[in-house]
């Protein structure tokens, strides 16, 4: 391409809920959902590791399954229901898989965790994990370099009875 | 990423008519927004089809299921329709990518995935297929995860789908829709070799649209089998996948399906090899047979020469173990 | 008060982490931030004839584009980039010159207002090059090698006429290949610029000291205006031992511009800097009839830069892990046109160990021993390089322990011998070794009147667990409840430690930690008698401080009044500790039996790790929860050597390609079977007073060659090079 465009006159307007709160947002078409969130929305929990999808450290849950943020354009997500790590506890009281988290010891730098948690919350709404080998296979697509796998996996294991609405 | 419009068309019409050579249509946006990012792919306008009406999975009058374009990939594997009649599609589905990726990827921008191929990749490397004339470095470079049957001189890529492999085991019909009305392409002509124009990975044009995937109605439910070996447990693309399909009445092989992934610019498929299956009792001499003759014009290059061994194993694992299974789930459709 | 050093205590940054409230160096807002992008090269050697920035600097929102033309002024000596960790040689200086050392070095630097537009901006950025030839592997430079600066142990003995003479010998060659650390967090560097010029920065680092250092000497700005700090560390193992190069190219944008700045790595880019080196080591084993050890030669060769000799422990392990009196060691480099290579995860001892207990094995076998039998009859109580006892070695105990809890004793001797259908079975074991180093450290504790203790060390928390094991070290030596500790880290501003790496934290911080409590712990008894004499009578012991009043038999004083003299009602001390002079007569190291279970595809030759069991003799494990979890880290980084990991050079480009997480394979859940971890009881008084010699390392420590091990055991294949994918067993 030669010539860069007009980069303001393509702005989109773009509404969407974030954590349960509603969000009217100006956004450039090539910001990712990631990017909007980290760097306009200062929810710094969701992290970028990769950039590309091959990582899950950007998990997110968007009306209610976990998707990756960073392949995800924002103006992509109108009218989108989307929760991040930020959105997941109670006030104080944290959700079931953070507590999880936390008891098992299921991380160990925390880079990944936020992603993890939004990855495992959405294994739980998806209700096809049945034992520890299906955990571990759907939750491969959340590389943790520390290697706290097995301790995710038991966190997970220890937090899916707990969680309502979950799908056995 | 370079900067680009953002159109979102609410009829297929319209997005058909927004297209032109410097637009890409977008749904899931994997593959597209990873390439956008490595600068692989520049559009200039971005036609966001996910306000069409492309994402039902419904029964044909024929039997079979029609799935909307639309319907993302983790969708399409755990829907009851296709657990008890298309088995080989929902494993194929499951061995790739991670389940966030398969919530977000489209069923027809599966199709539409570009190689992994390295040098694709990395713009500071040449590639005919990025850039036409260029130059292939893979052919004598890192070629381990690369073709081993089909490739030519200009590319050494390989598709790097699963779910394709298995459409291409049940003979899919693609479904797209261009300025000049609709149109069906067998699955088995849609994905084309590399030749001297690597660049092309399919055959829809720039201004066609997928708009579905029909699963014609298959016997295969009761015997199939997907596997895919790659370099770890999970997320990870294939090294060599197959999908296997077997129809069997009292032990004698009826109809057969076999195609590989991993191994060419397309999901590989020989009907004449499926022809040597058919009409034959089950075992192990046969499907050894099917293997190498599947394999036989294979031409590894210095770093993929296990492919060819690992493709026989495989294939021969996948049609037994596709023989072995019972899901009754299927049988009694 | 009862003691919280050896409970198994959750993390104290653990809400902060699962809530996403943990900010680490990319994560923090500043106002009128500006963003930066690397434009990296393409050619492996050269000269830059001319930078292309024109394109770039049209588009709206970029605010400048530097280079080695326009770049602000930095030092040109190589000791001004010297470091901690640096290796000899001329360290890399970023944007110096028009040289191109090695494929994708950066090359120019893209300021824009927003990531997106730097990103952008910088695939607009075009170089002109004048290419020169190149050489980036190792196998093709075998012939170019020098010996490397370190530190070899002497050859003892007669290596040449013992292993000539052994009754079963092994001579046998491996390959471990180059890896890159990959932590999740992308190296970052946000650089805050304060209205006084002063620049606070939250960098990606395994030490606020070094980088501060660092960016002093380079920029000649004084120390007291700039501040590194590293709250939280998504990560390092060893990546963030140097400041990494986008820690300077973000300081020069930002005092070029006089704006903040800040600059993350690519995932690709964090493939553009340290690794641990490939290397190819050949060792030669021979034992009697007794299965005693007569000669050990271990001789490496590993790649370097053509700027630096980087230089690791890879062959040390050989002359001291076993007791053998014909020792000759060997280690040389091979110069390449590549970065240089840098300290990874139990570096020198994942590869150089990783060859050695392979090798083991392959002895055992042609000794017809069992591997842990061989093991055991080779023990060392002294380590032979230094001619010094162990103050501890407990690896006796990790063997025996290890194998019950694994079932050793079930296992069939003869390789392919176990099977479960289509998968071959396979048991392997392996021995690990690691210093146990300490280091000179500093501590402040502080403690203010409401009874809160605060205690501070310029050390990082790179997920090791260190906020929470100095918070248990500090409440225990102050006899402070632990809800009542804070401990502070990741700051330049604070007390003076090491870099965070090689297992000396706990060591050498831990140690500074409990001495400046114990201190502190004294001084405030000591005023609490002194201005209370119905407390001079009782025993030290007899002292504690809860709800604000210290307390010893039946009396108590007000902790504020004991504080009233001090500045802000704080009693503050500042402790430097060194390592203890009864440690020299000691040779000081952990030690591990590690045991794996593979599974082998018969057709598809695919290798699942189902099962390890990892016995650790590490003295005393101030959390085991936290200090597991790092023994499980260290499996997986294992599993991940032996099976996975491999930075594939295209060396007709002599660039790096599968730069990225989906085809640098690191262990994904499904890769990780059931890890059992043992500590076993292993009482040292000599390595600190802490008793405690670190786990970060060892849990890595010979789990790969356990695996490479069991899949011998379970195929009758010995694959040498490393990692063992799927094509080497087919």
């Amino acid at each position: 391409m030669t010539a860069t465009p007009d980069q303001g006159a393509l702005q989109r307007p773009l509404q969407m809920t974030i954590n349960g709160e509603h969000k009217t947002l100006t956004v450039h078409p090539w910001t990712t959902l990631l990017d909007l969130l980290r760097e306009q929305l200062d929810l710094a929990g969701t992290k970028k590791g990769c950039d590309h999808g091959q990582c899950g450290a950007c998990t997110v849950l968007r009306d209610g399954k976990r998707i990756n943020a960073c392949l995800t354009l924002a103006v992509m997500c109108e009218g989108a229901e989307l929760v991040t790590i930020e959105g997941l506890a109670d006030g104080d009281r944290l959700h079931p898989m953070q507590q999880a988290f936390i008891t098992q010891d299921a991380f160990q730098c925390g880079y990944c965790t936020p992603g993890q948690i939004c990855s495992a919350v959405g294994l739980a709404n998806e209700g096809r994990a049945h034992n520890r080998d299906d955990i571990r296979e759907l939750m491969s697509g959340n590389l943790c370099r520390c290697g706290a796998y097995s301790n995710i996996v038991a966190a997970v294991e220890e937090a899916l009875p707990l969680i309502k609405g979950a799908r056995p | 990423m370079t900067p680009f419009s953002y159109h979102k068309p609410a009829s297929l019409d319209e997005a058909v008519s927004l297209a032109g050579p410097s637009s890409r249509f977008i749904a899931g946006g994997t593959n597209l927004v990873d390439l956008m990012k490595e600068n692989v792919e520049r559009p200039e306008h971005l036609i966001d089809i996910t306000g069409l009406a492309l994402k039902a999975i419904e029964e044909t009058p024929e039997g079979g299921v029609m799935i909307g374009a639309l319907v993302s990939n983790a969708d399409l594997a755990w829907h009851p329709l296709v657990e008890a009649r298309y088995p080989l599609l929902a494993q194929a589905i499951l061995a790739g990518a991670s389940p966030q990726l398969r919530n977000m990827a489209s069923t027809g921008g599966n199709l539409l995935q570009r190689t992994r191929c390295y040098y694709f990749y990395d713009t500071g490397t040449p590639c005919n297929k990025r850039e036409p004339g260029s130059g292939c470095p893979a052919r004598q470079g890192l070629n381990r995860m690369h073709a081993i049957l089909g490739a030519s001189d200009d590319c050494v890529a390989t598709h790097p789908s699963d779910m394709c492999v298995a459409l291409a085991a049940l003979a899919a019909v693609v479904h797209v829709h261009g300025p000049a009305g609709a149109r069906q392409i067998p699955f088995a002509d849609f994905h084309r070799l590399p030749g001297d124009t690597p660049q092309r990975d399919n055959q829809l044009a720039q201004d066609e649209l997928i708009t579905g995937i029909e699963l014609p109605a298959e016997p295969f439910a009761a015997h199939c089998r997907y596997i895919k070996v790659r370099d770890r447990a999970s997320y990870a693309f294939a090294l060599v996948s197959v999908a296997a399909a077997l129809q069997i009445e009292k032990g004698v092989i009826r109809e057969a399906r076999l195609a590989l992934g991993g191994v060419a610019h397309k999901p590989w498929r020989d009907p004449a090899v499926e022809a040597l299956l058919q009409g034959k009792p089950a075992s192990t001499e046969l499907f050894t047979h099917a293997a190498d003759a599947l394999l036989q014009a294979a031409k590894p290059l210095a770093q993929n020469g296990f492919k060819v061994s690992l493709a026989r194993n495989a294939i021969i694992r996948a049609l037994s173990e596709a023989c072995a299974a019972d899901n009754s789930l299927g049988e009694m459709q | 008060m009862n003691s919280v050093v050896g409970t198994p205590m959750d993390r104290v940054d653990g809400a902060a982490k699962v809530t996403g409230q943990a900010r680490y160096a990319a994560d923090y807002p500043q106002e009128g931030l500006l963003h930066a992008s690397v434009v990296s090269s393409t050619i492996a050697r050269g000269r830059v004839v001319k930078v292309n920035s024109e394109k770039a600097l049209q588009v709206p929102g970029v605010v400048a584009v530097l280079d080695h033309t326009n770049r602000p002024h930095v030092s040109s000596y190589d000791d001004d980039y010297s470091d901690d960790d640096a290796a000899e040689g001329s360290p890399f200086r970023p944007l110096f010159n028009d040289r191109v050392l090695y494929s994708s070095q950066p090359l120019a630097l893209v300021i824009a207002d927003t990531l997106e537009l730097a990103r952008y901006a910088g695939s607009l950025v075009t170089i002109e090059y004048s290419q020169q030839a190149h050489q980036s592997d190792l196998l093709a430079a075998l012939q170019q090698t020098h010996e490397a600066p370190a530190e070899t142990p002497e050859p003892r003995g007669d290596f040449a006429g013992h292993f000539a003479g052994a009754d079963a010998k092994v001579d046998v060659t491996y390959l471990t290949a180059n890896e890159h650390h990959n932590p999740m967090e992308p190296h970052a560097s946000t650089v805050c610029y304060q209205a006084d010029g002063s620049l606070v920065i939250h960098d990606k680092t395994q030490g606020t000291q070094n980088c501060q250092e660092y960016l002093h000497n380079i920029f000649g700005l004084p120390k007291d205006k700039l501040r590194v700090k590293a709250a939280f560390v998504g990560g390092a193992f060893g990546s963030g031992l140097r400041p990494q190069y986008q820690l300077p190219l973000a300081v020069m944008a930002a005092l070029h511009l006089k704006r903040s700045v800040r600059l993350t790595l690519t995932r690709q880019q964090m493939f553009t800097f340290g690794y641990r080196p490939r290397t190819q080591q050949r060792l030669r084993l021979g034992v009697d009839k007794r299965g005693a050890l007569v000669a050990i030669g271990h001789d490496a060769i590993g790649q370097t830069s053509r700027f630096e000799d980087f230089t690791e422990h890879l062959v040390e392990w050989s002359g001291m892990l076993y007791q053998c009196d014909n020792v000759a060691l060997s280690y040389r480099l091979a110069p390449l046109d590549v970065y240089t290579p840098l300290d990874m995860r139990a570096p020198g001892a994942g590869s150089g160990v990783l060859a050695l207990e392979c090798a083991m094995d392959e002895l055992a076998s042609a000794a017809g021993l069992d591997p842990v039998e061989l093991r055991k009859r080779n023990f060392a109580s002294h380590n032979g390089n230094e001619g010094k006892p162990y103050s501890s070695k407990e690896l006796l105990a990790c063997y025996e322990q290890g194998a019950e809890r694994f079932g050793w004793a079930r296992r069939q001797a003869t390789p392919g011998s176990m099977r479960d259908g289509n998968q071959r079975i396979g048991w392997g074991m392996a021995g690990g070794v690691w210093e146990a180093m300490q280091m000179k450290a500093s501590a402040k504790a502080s403690l203010d009147s409401t009874g809160h203790l605060t205690v501070s060390s310029a050390t990082t928390d790179i997920g090791t667990g260190t906020y929470t094991v100095m918070t248990q070290i500090a409440a225990d030596a102050a006899g402070i409840d632990v809800g009542k500790v804070t401990f502070k880290l990741g700051d330049s501003s604070l007390p003076t430690a090491p870099l965070q790496g090689g297992s000396f934290t706990v060591s050498s911080v831990g140690s500074a930690v409990r001495q400046a409590c114990l201190t502190l712990r004294e001084r405030l008894i000591e005023r609490a008698r002194q201005q209370r004499p119905d407390l001079a009578s009782e025993a030290d012991t007899a002292f504690t401080l809860e709800n604000g009043q210290v307390k010893a038999g039946k009396h108590s004083v007000p902790l504020a009044e004991l504080l009233a003299v001090d500045p802000q009602q704080c009693l503050e001390v500042q402790v430097e500790a060194n390592p203890d002079d009864k440690r020299k007569p000691y040779s000081t190291a952990t030690h591990s039996a590690v045991f794996v279970e593979v599974q082998v595809d018969d057709d598809l030759g695919t290798v699942r790790v189902t099962r390890v069991v990892s016995a650790v003799a590490a003295g005393r494990v101030v959390n085991p929860k936290t200090a597991r979890s790092q023994i499980l880290g260290g499996v997986v980084w294992g599993v991940g050597m032996a099976l996975h990991e491999e930075s594939q050079t295209d060396h007709a480009l002599g660039r790096i390609l599968n730069h990225n997480l989906a085809e640098y394979h690191v262990p994904v859940n499904a890769d990780i079977g059931d890890i059992d971890v043992i500590f076993v009881e292993e009482d040292d008084r000599v390595v600190n007073a802490l008793g405690s010699k670190g786990v970060g390392e060892i849990g890595v420590v010979g789990v790969a060659a356990a695996v490479a091990n069991a899949i011998y055991h379970a195929t009758g294949k010995r694959v040498r090079e490393f990692p063992i994918t799927l094509d080497k067993l087919i």
